[in-house]
């Protein structure tokens, strides 16, 4: 543990805190500002109703967003999430018509999700097959899975005292209560990633997992647990969509898990793992909705939403790599004058 | 090692059971039998003022449409009635709408429009629940709700524009049946699949109304089904008058069915001698129109959906009606409308295609 987290560490000072940190900050700093310019220009925007269905619109993305970030930063992918949200919803509409109690329902959908999560990391980890394969396997399978248990049908009847604390706010005030959800387990995922020994061990497996197993960790235990929590977040989800709608359909967030990864890869996660930070990622989830709901609020048609989203995730991509590639240059030249050996980096 | 990475996950799983267990505990064993037990109040109409018969229409009115989804031909139809409309009545008319018909996304846009201040919104649902709690919060807002094409639930809209009511459809199908046997022989239904709700209500209309004194010698002889696949309706077709000779009328209430035997039909010796009728697109049955297979058919004019429904929406904003049954309004060129049970307005009968007008439609 002792030698993983020098490595690290040093790595971590350069790369990390270096480079990472500055992008973190730009998108931090570009979604503030593009909170400032809608709220100053786009009629509405700023109202607190429309704060309360901003966070309505960005909880499922920002929910499943946080495991995802763990997964992409071992390096890995989760392309399920969206299906096991479908299936937690449609099980939570079949169990709800055989006329379970809602308190047993949710705990059930929630221990779905995991073992749905727990099915991925089988095969990745076990069987070492790779994540993206799996999880679009999965994919299908979880929403093929959801409109057995379902169909075409729609349950809507649920408990008035639970699609209303969904769909409510605090008190008098205009906080949604679903936001009290977000900050407990960003918080619990931030700390998790950047405060424990877990999240070292996930920057580990990420930047070179032979190098963290030298270290003492497992990554493919790791990687399990991490698709676990990927799946039960993902059930939460689909409980909450559910709640939400007041609707418990087999199609229930279909095409979520693409608006999850743009929001993580907006957020300044690398995609080959190795890199990241939940703030960024919490960043990117809120620039992507309030960007969608503020072109919304100002009749901008649905095609150009998708060209927006497309064009930032290009962007989100494109500008670590430009500027890994202008100081790449630097470097060079550098070394030129200095003549001194270049310090070894890996990535 | 093992162990403490494990143990340490426990911190976000706890956290999550804490959530879980927080929803859990609100209440003990809420099931769908007990909630139902309650006697739910359900919120009727938010306008609680009576309504005006004599209330002038509302000059400005933002009226906003929120199909199933863009770019569908036949809605685009639907709401370009709309939009003449809101044009009659100087209005504000806007289009709004996913590309994929999903009921979620509706909900964004509804909650858009609620931010905008619309005055009415028409709404096609594509989850009568899911769409239920952003409409509430609209007409809270004082914003008129009318449904047409797919309702919303009851309690969450003003009124529904029904296209046509399964009753109308069924009488209308067995008139035309009969005026084209000329009163009396053998007639034959091409349906869709035999399981299909909307075909199979129609068809039990059509049995009733064949039953009556007037209709007595109309014999129905064969429903066959053509699965709404084109190929087999085509064979269906086929196969009805090869086994049914003295057949003088197909009556296919689908559209894929009364295209495929007009297209079997208009190439063989049937010509002239068998009519095909039912339920059809203009611009599909244009052809077998024109030569002449086809003297007639029928469909509700998606226009004069969007159309009504602008006009009810006006009427609801200005205080002419509330949505309540019996109350009266006017709808510009398709004259007086009577508001149903349920805040339901039906279109009327389908409109009647004939070669003389079936030019001024393009759908």
């Amino acid at each position: 543990m002792s030698a993983d987290s020098t490595a690290l560490g040093a790595d971590r000072t350069s790369g990390l805190a270096g480079r990472f940190a500055n992008w973190n900050v730009a998108i931090i700093a570009v979604t503030v500002v593009v909170l400032i310019v809608a709220a100053a220009t786009v009629q509405n925007f700023g109202t607190s109703q429309n704060f309360g269905f901003l966070v309505l619109d960005l909880l499922p993305i920002a929910l499943v967003a946080l495991p995802m970030t763990l997964v992409i930063v071992t390096g890995e992918i989760d392309l399920s999430v969206a299906s096991a949200l479908g299936l937690s919803s449609a099980v939570m509409g079949y169990l709800w018509n055989s006329n379970q109690p809602i308190e047993t329902i949710i705990p059930l959908c929630l221990l779905l999700g995991a073992v749905l999560g727990a099915v991925n990391g089988f095969f990745v980890t076990v069987l070492g097959l790779p994540s993206l394969a799996v999880t679009i396997g999965t994919l299908a399978l979880y929403r093929g899975l959801a409109f057995v248990v379902l169909g075409d049908s729609a349950v809507a009847d649920f408990p008035a005292l639970y699609t209303d604390w969904v769909t409510g706010s605090i008190g008098g005030t205009s906080i949604p209560n679903v936001l009290i959800i977000i900050v407990a387990l960003a918080a619990v995922f931030g700390v998790t990633l950047h405060a424990t020994p877990i999240g070292r061990a996930v920057f580990a497996v990420g930047a070179s997992e032979q190098a963290a197993r030298f270290a003492g960790v497992r990554p493919g235990r790791l990687k399990f647990w991490l698709y676990v929590v990927s799946g039960l977040v993902a059930g939460l989800a689909g409980v909450l969509w559910t709640l939400r709608y007041s609707s418990a359909r087999a199609d229930n967030g279909a095409g979520l898990e693409l608006a999850v990864v743009a929001a993580v890869l907006l957020g300044g996660v690398s995609i080959f793992g190795g890199k990241g930070a939940l703030p960024g990622v919490i960043a990117g989830v809120l620039l992507l909705a309030s960007l969608q709901n503020a072109l919304r609020l100002s009749d901008v048609s649905n095609e150009a939403l998708n060209v927006v989203t497309g064009v930032l995730l290009i962007v989100s991509v494109l500008a670590p790599n430009l500027a890994n590639a202008v100081r790449g240059s630097l470097q060079r030249r550098r070394h030129r004058t200095d003549s001194t050996p270049r310090p070894e980096r890996r990535h | 090692m093992s162990f403490r990475i494990s143990r340490r996950f426990a911190v976000p799983l706890s956290a999550v059971a804490v959530v879980s267990l927080a929803l859990t505990a609100c209440g003990g064993g809420t099931t769908k039998e007990s909630t139902a037990n309650q006697a739910t109040a359900a919120p009727t109409g938010s306008s609680s003022a009576a309504a005006d018969p004599n209330a002038p229409l509302k000059e400005g009115l933002k009226i906003a449409y929120l199909p199933k989804q863009l770019n569908n031909p036949y809605t685009d139809v639907e709401v370009g009635g709309g939009k003449v409309a809101v044009e009659e009545i100087k209005g504000e008319y806007k289009l709004v709408g996913p590309n994929d018909a999903s009921a979620s996304s509706q909900v964004s846009y509804i909650n858009t429009l609620i931010q905008q201040q619309q005055d009415v919104i028409v709404v096609a649902a594509n989850d009568p629940n899911a769409v239920c709690p952003s409409l509430n919060q609209a007409r809270k807002a004082d914003i008129k709700v009318v449904t047409f094409d797919s309702d919303a639930a009851k309690t969450c809209r003003d009124a529904f524009i029904n296209q046509a009511t399964t009753q109308g459809i069924g009488e209308s199908l067995v008139k035309m049946a009969s005026e084209l046997a000329g009163g009396s022989g053998e007639i034959a239904i091409l349906s869709a699949t035999p399981n299909a709700t909307n075909q199979n209500s129609w068809i039990a209309v059509m049995k009733t109304e064949l039953a009556k004194p007037e209709n007595a010698k109309l014999k129905l002889v064969k429903i066959a089904y053509g699965n709404d696949d084109d190929q087999k309706s085509f064979t269906e077709a086929q196969g009805l008058l090869q086994s049914y000779p003295n057949l003088k009328v197909i009556v296919s209430p689908t559209t894929v069915g009364i295209a495929a035997a007009s297209r079997y039909v208009s190439a063989s010796s049937y010509k002239g001698k068998v009519a095909i009728t039912g339920l059809g697109l203009p611009n599909q049955m244009r052809q077998y129109v024109k030569d002449g297979t086809v003297k007639k058919f029928a469909l509700w004019d998606p226009a004069d959906i969007g159309y009504l429904a602008a006009y009810a929406g006006a009427a609801l904003k200005s205080g002419q009606i509330t949505g309540a049954q019996g109350e009266k309004f006017k709808a510009g060129k398709l004259g007086e409308y009577t508001v149903g049970a349920d805040g339901e307005i039906v279109l009327g009968p389908p409109t009647e295609f004939t070669a003389a007008n079936i030019d001024q439609f393009d759908f």
